[in-house]
């Protein structure tokens, strides 16, 4: 007299997707069965990453902390770069010194520094290797269609897979990205706008070291950030007017080189660009208007999608990842349903209110710093100034970036 | 909870009868429908009996299927909302509900989530009577609804195993409960339907705690159960004015009859 374990499926093997599929079953072992549809995903665990990666992000500490509990952190520790501190100045293109507005630098507790810059593909890489480890089964097949039977029928859902096969599951996580699919089909309800911007993403070496040092450069455009890879090497992210970029991204490597040096300054030295071509992806900023339907939950960018230019859009994820993790272990564990409506709904309160806020500041900052306007110069800078000469806010604002906050969970 | 139909279930044949069954399913399983106060105050309950059972029977409750090996009777099962959980944690489960109606439910509802549960249309004291013993026996808000709770919480009693362990959770008969439970519940926020309760037949814990020695148990464990409203949810604590759980063994882990 036994019974299957409950089976969860995860439609998307990105950083979010991978880490709940490793949280869940690392937790709950043979009490689960949890299988992550992602052509993608499977390769992830064969190939190993390249060296120099396009897709960079930070990962606050709260956001490390969940992924050295799973063991994930030592395999991407050695390529990660601790950001030492941040620096944010305000200036015109033309100005040849560019004025520092706040200068942000500390660690969150002894030695662990608020963020670390790493790339997508060293984390997904690690991930895939401690999915497979732990048990969690990768499908090579996307998820097309989820059709829920309902809490009276069982309350599971059936999961209908592009090679045409099906399967049934207590839950379906919708892991699939900002233009989830899934999400559409469950009737969710997108908030969003584009920006009219477009971020172009390059890793760079330079000739002297960084520090360890992030830098955003406020430009009337839009913000110029610096980070610091491992190495004398840095990742770019440049947003510019959407208008303006077909023709920068027409030029050729030395032209564009020289573009860039106009904005990264010289204090590094010489620049090389280690990718080439660079990336370019058009900026948006959504939030979806419920995180859950039935026997659905919504996770990561198929949630919510922010401006990069607090590199808050993966510790997001992550922090959705935490929360329904472990609401889903619980729930397991005393015998409950994983597509329980009044867990989803939990999950949806508990995650939306932090992922507004959070849209909003990003988006303020963007709208903020994006102008030439002399008020809003005069006014940025008197409030970043103010800000900067107290060590309280830049305490709490190193907090905040890290995601140790009191907000957030520690 | 229980009902007056009197007649078992007919086979689903008829139409009428098909459609009627439906709704009834979908009254007990729908978060939002008749029980939404017991879904919401499931999980707590439920990490309540797993803590418990955990602690007595020395099982850790982060392994998989950690009752396997453990038998328990939920006694008023309802469509069994109790009862499935208990299986998933791995437990040999027998639901007893004295309405028809309700077991047929139960039987199709674990039946479409590939659940093994024995359903039985009996009372307890029935069960009691002939002889059957579990290690695990649950009556979770039931005695409110009984009309001689001291029999019945007897008859819970006896179907416990000598070293097993009995839980019961039900409302507290203070001036709280009747302002939360009552007032609150059926009038104010209108959870469930005018005359689901009667004040006068909540327990206090002492009274109960007396039921449960006449058992020839001992309370081991009482705990409250709170509603915060400005967060609609339940949880655990100390205060047991209107809410509370508790977990009873046999003294000195002997039977006694």
């Amino acid at each position: 007299m036994s019974h299957s374990p409950q089976t969860i499926i995860i439609a998307g093997g990105g950083i979010a997707g991978m880490t709940l599929a490793v949280l869940l079953k690392q937790a709950l072992a043979s009490g689960v069965q949890v299988v992550v549809c992602d052509p993608a995903a499977a390769e992830a665990a064969q190939k190993a990453p390249e060296d120099n990666p396009l897709r960079v992000s930070a990962l606050a500490a709260d956001g490390r902390r969940l992924l050295q509990g799973l063991g994930v952190w030592d395999a991407v520790s050695a390529r990660a770069q601790a950001i030492a501190s941040m620096e944010i100045t305000d200036s015109a293109l033309a100005d040849p010194v560019r004025a520092k507005l706040l200068s942000l630098s500390g660690d969150v507790g002894a030695g662990e520094p608020f963020a670390h810059m790493l790339a997508n593909d060293d984390v997904l890489h690690a991930l895939a290797k401690a999915a497979v480890e732990a048990g969690v089964e990768l499908c090579d097949a996307r998820v097309e269609r989820w059709l829920w039977n309902g809490a009276a029928a069982g309350s599971s859902g059936m999961a209908r897979l592009s090679d045409g096969s099906r399967r049934q599951a207590s839950l379906l996580v919708a892991a699939d990205g900002a233009r989830s699919n899934l999400r559409a089909l469950a009737g969710i309800g997108w908030h969003g706008w584009g920006y009219g911007q477009t971020a172009i993403v390059a890793t760079l070496a330079h000739e002297r070291p960084h520090g360890g040092r992030a830098i955003q450069h406020f430009l009337p455009s839009g913000p110029f950030a610096i980070l610091p890879l491992t190495g004398n090497r840095s990742s770019i992210v440049w947003t510019e007017r959407a208008a303006d970029v077909p023709a920068l991204l027409a030029m050729d490597a030395e032209d564009m080189l020289t573009e860039i040096r106009r904005r990264f300054g010289l204090e590094r030295g010489s620049l090389r660009l280690e990718t080439w071509p660079v990336g370019a992806f058009p900026l948006a900023l959504g939030v979806a208007r419920r995180f859950y339907a039935d026997g659905l939950a919504l996770v990561g960018d198929a949630a919510h999608q922010v401006h990069p230019i607090a590199g808050q859009g993966l510790n997001l994820g992550l922090r959705d990842v935490m929360t329904l993790g472990d609401a889903l272990v619980e729930a397991i564990r005393i015998g409950l349903p994983a597509g329980e409506m009044n867990l989803l709904r939990a999950y949806d309160r508990n995650r939306r209110a932090d992922v507004i806020a959070m849209a909003t500041v990003t988006d303020g900052l963007n709208r903020l710093f994006s102008s030439d306007f002399t008020p809003l110069r005069l006014i940025r800078g008197l409030g970043a100034r103010l800000a900067g000469r107290s060590s309280v806010v830049k305490q709490m604002l190193i907090r905040e970036a890290a995601g140790v906050g009191a907000s957030t969970r520690d | 909870m229980s009902n007056d139909s009197s007649a078992p279930f007919p086979p689903r044949a008829d139409p009428a009868e098909v459609a009627h069954f439906d709704a009834l399913a979908r009254r007990w399983w729908d978060p939002d429908g008749p029980m939404k106060p017991l879904h919401r105050l499931n999980p707590v309950r439920l990490a309540f009996i797993r803590d418990v059972v955990c602690e007595h029977f020395g099982r850790d409750a982060r392994e998989t299927a950690p009752f396997a090996g453990l038998t328990a009777l939920d006694v008023g099962c309802g469509a069994g909302m109790l009862c499935e959980p208990l299986r998933r944690m791995g437990a040999a489960v027998t639901g007893l509900d004295p309405a028809p109606e309700n077991i047929a439910v139960a039987r199709a509802h674990a039946e479409a989530g590939g659940l093994e549960i024995a359903y039985r249309g009996e009372l307890v004291e029935d069960v009691a009577a002939a002889g059957e013993r579990f290690d695990i026996v649950t009556a979770m808000e039931v005695i409110e609804h009984v009309p001689d709770p001291a029999g019945f919480v007897a008859a819970c009693c006896a179907a416990v195993k000598p070293d097993g362990v009995l839980l019961m959770a039900t409302l507290n008969r203070t001036r709280k409960a009747w302002a939360l439970a009552i007032v609150g519940a059926e009038y104010v926020l209108r959870w469930v339907p005018r005359g689901t309760h009667d004040w006068n037949r909540f327990v206090t814990p002492e009274e109960l705690a007396a039921f449960i020695a006449g058992g020839g148990m001992t309370v081991q464990r009482t705990e409250g159960v709170v509603y915060e409203p400005w967060r609609d949810v339940w949880r655990r604590s100390r205060d047991t004015d209107v809410n509370y759980m508790l977990s009873a063994r046999r003294l000195g882990g002997q039977g006694v009859f």
